[in-house]
């Protein structure tokens, strides 16, 4: 019993004391443009639908968020797989593709930003659809094509390493098992290559995610954003109001361990054969 | 055994697989050229069960992969059926020695991988599938994944994987070298027991002779690297086959003997990639 006890507590005592140093901080600094007290920010956390600082709901710049994050880090999932597995299994691809993809990867999402805005300016999904007004342009208007762009760049490299690496690593005998038991090329992809790959792939796809999302402060800078909660926390620092950058801060720690949570489930429960097989 | 033994004369006309003039040479990553096998000349007869054994590096596995279609020869040929052998066929089956299983595959899903190709319906494979797993004793790990089996049954499910497929011939890379003595044996007997059965042509690559004498219609002895052939021993004694039979015994010695000559000329060699 105690041993239970032990284990439940333990991932607890650290943000407790956190909360308490912040709280014993707070309340001796006294200046909530430097530090606001917990109960502050845990009341804007609490009201997530609450209008602030005439920008909307802390909720409703999340959303906005996560659907930029999502548009930009599906466009990579469904360039970046098909072409790392293309480049895992395909020499001669790999060497097309390798060496000019190497000069892309260590450039930060950040420098692309005033080459994507000479590109892009302020255009948005709806520019794309020629929509210029309704409720649908409402929507696909905060969709700025230079945001979903760098988070594009931020996913796109992680998926595409893990799919080469995936593809590159299967075992050689199961390759040869299925071409010697009479598989075809489609066979080999569907059924040995695919599903081989398949957890290192989703761990990219978990990994680019995450980056993703780290590139949603740094695009939602970027002139032309007038909603977001990268936005709302740079304007809330404009007008002082650290409690509300701190709320916004937390909400973006908690939607992305949040989606990192949903993909190491499915790692575990889809592919336990992994960890468990030599 | 009457019956058996006049349709090996029979089919003695034309074999089944014959190797002509085989080479096979590597190029290493410095551009250098290595010989693996030199001038390989085999007839393989229906039903036989043939044993390939050399010292390790002789190219026994390179040849028994060119005859599975996976390596092109250098020069020469591999001959099914007087058709070439250029690319994997399902009518030539081969065991690999470890780990060839579909790990994310159950027991069953894996015996039915062949048949999956051939585009049979899901009930048949099931059926077709179950009776192998069957043969090899182990219709209640049918659900069960790989990594739940000991070595021995994930190479029991790798054979009835490769014989649900129905092949003509069945290879076999040292299937049972990465096993423990007491499992090999029991996993030799029951190698016969099935191929008692359905007498398919096996070709069973082994560096154990003790292995190849308990099995083998007829073995192949090859010597080191450049692998030429040489010298066939045909075994005629009586299955089940006594490892206390004194004949035994001395078969054993004598390609002891000739393996043992291998390694001294070896020896040089090896000293010379030391230093």
């Amino acid at each position: 019993m105690k041993k239970i006890g032990i284990s439940f507590f333990l991932p607890i005592v650290i943000p407790v004391l956190f909360i308490i140093l912040w709280h014993e901080l707070a309340l001796s600094i006294d200046n909530k443009v430097i530090l606001p007290q917990v109960k502050d920010v845990l009341s804007l956390l609490l009201h997530p639908g609450q209008e602030l600082i005439s920008m909307g709901s802390l909720l409703s710049n999340v959303l906005v968020s996560l659907a930029r994050v999502l548009t930009g880090y599906l466009l990579a999932v469904i360039i970046a797989i098909p072409l790392g597995i293309l480049m895992g299994y395909y020499t001669k691809i790999f060497k097309l593709f390798n060496n000019f993809l190497g000069l892309f990867r260590p450039i930060p999402p950040l420098a692309w930003v005033p080459l994507v805005l000479a590109w892009f300016g302020v255009s948005s999904m709806a520019t794309l659809c020629a929509l210029e007004k309704g409720q649908l342009y409402i929507y696909l208007n905060n969709l700025k094509l230079s945001m979903v762009f760098i988070i594009f760049i931020g996913s796109f490299f992680p998926v595409l390493t893990s799919s080469i690496y995936g593809v590159t690593t299967v075992r050689k005998t199961l390759l040869d098992s299925a071409q010697v038991l009479g598989a075809n090329q489609l066979d080999i992809f569907r059924k040995v290559l695919l599903p081989a790959a398949a957890p290192s792939v989703v761990n990219g796809m978990r990994i680019g995610l995450g980056v993703g999302w780290m590139c949603l402060v740094s695009a939602e800078m970027l002139p032309g954003s007038i909603s977001g909660v990268g936005y709302l926390i740079t304007h809330a620092y404009t007008l002082a109001r650290t409690d509300i950058v701190i709320a916004g801060m937390i909400s973006i720690g908690a939607v992305g361990a949040a989606l990192d949570y949903l993909f190491r489930n499915l790692e575990e429960k889809r592919f336990k054969w992994q960890y468990l097989s030599r | 055994m009457m019956g058996v033994k006049e349709k090996m004369t029979n089919s003695k006309l034309i074999p089944e697989i014959r190797i002509e003039n085989l080479y096979k040479t590597f190029v290493t990553n410095k551009g250098q050229e290595v010989a693996a096998l030199r001038d390989i000349n085999i007839d393989i007869y229906s039903n036989n069960f043939i044993c390939l054994v050399g010292p390790s590096g002789c190219g026994k596995s390179t040849l028994l992969r060119i005859v599975a279609g996976l390596e092109k020869a250098s020069s020469g040929n591999a001959i099914y059926k007087n058709k070439k052998i250029d690319s994997p066929s399902s009518k030539i089956g081969l065991v690999f020695q470890e780990y060839s299983l579909l790990p994310w595959r159950t027991v069953l899903e894996n015996v039915g991988l062949g048949l999956e190709f051939k585009k049979i319906s899901f009930n048949k494979i099931k059926k077709i599938a179950g009776e192998y797993l069957e043969l090899v004793g182990l219709s209640q790990f049918a659900g069960a994944y790989p990594y739940e089996l000991s070595g021995g049954m994930q190479q029991r499910v790798a054979i009835a994987r490769a014989l649900a497929n129905d092949p003509e011939v069945l290879l076999m890379d040292e299937p049972f070298g990465a096993l423990d003595a007491h499992t090999r044996i029991l996993l030799q007997k029951e190698l016969l027991r099935i191929w008692e059965k359905n007498r398919k042509t096996i070709v069973f690559v082994t560096h154990s002779v003790d292995e190849a004498i308990y099995l083998a219609d007829r073995i192949i002895v090859m010597s080191s690297r450049p692998g030429k052939i040489k010298q066939c021993i045909d075994i005629e004694m009586p299955r089940p086959r006594n490892r206390a039979n004194p004949l035994y015994g001395k078969m054993s010695e004598q390609i002891l003997d000739m393996l043992e000559e291998e390694s001294s000329l070896a020896t040089p060699l090896a000293e010379l990639a030391v230093n």
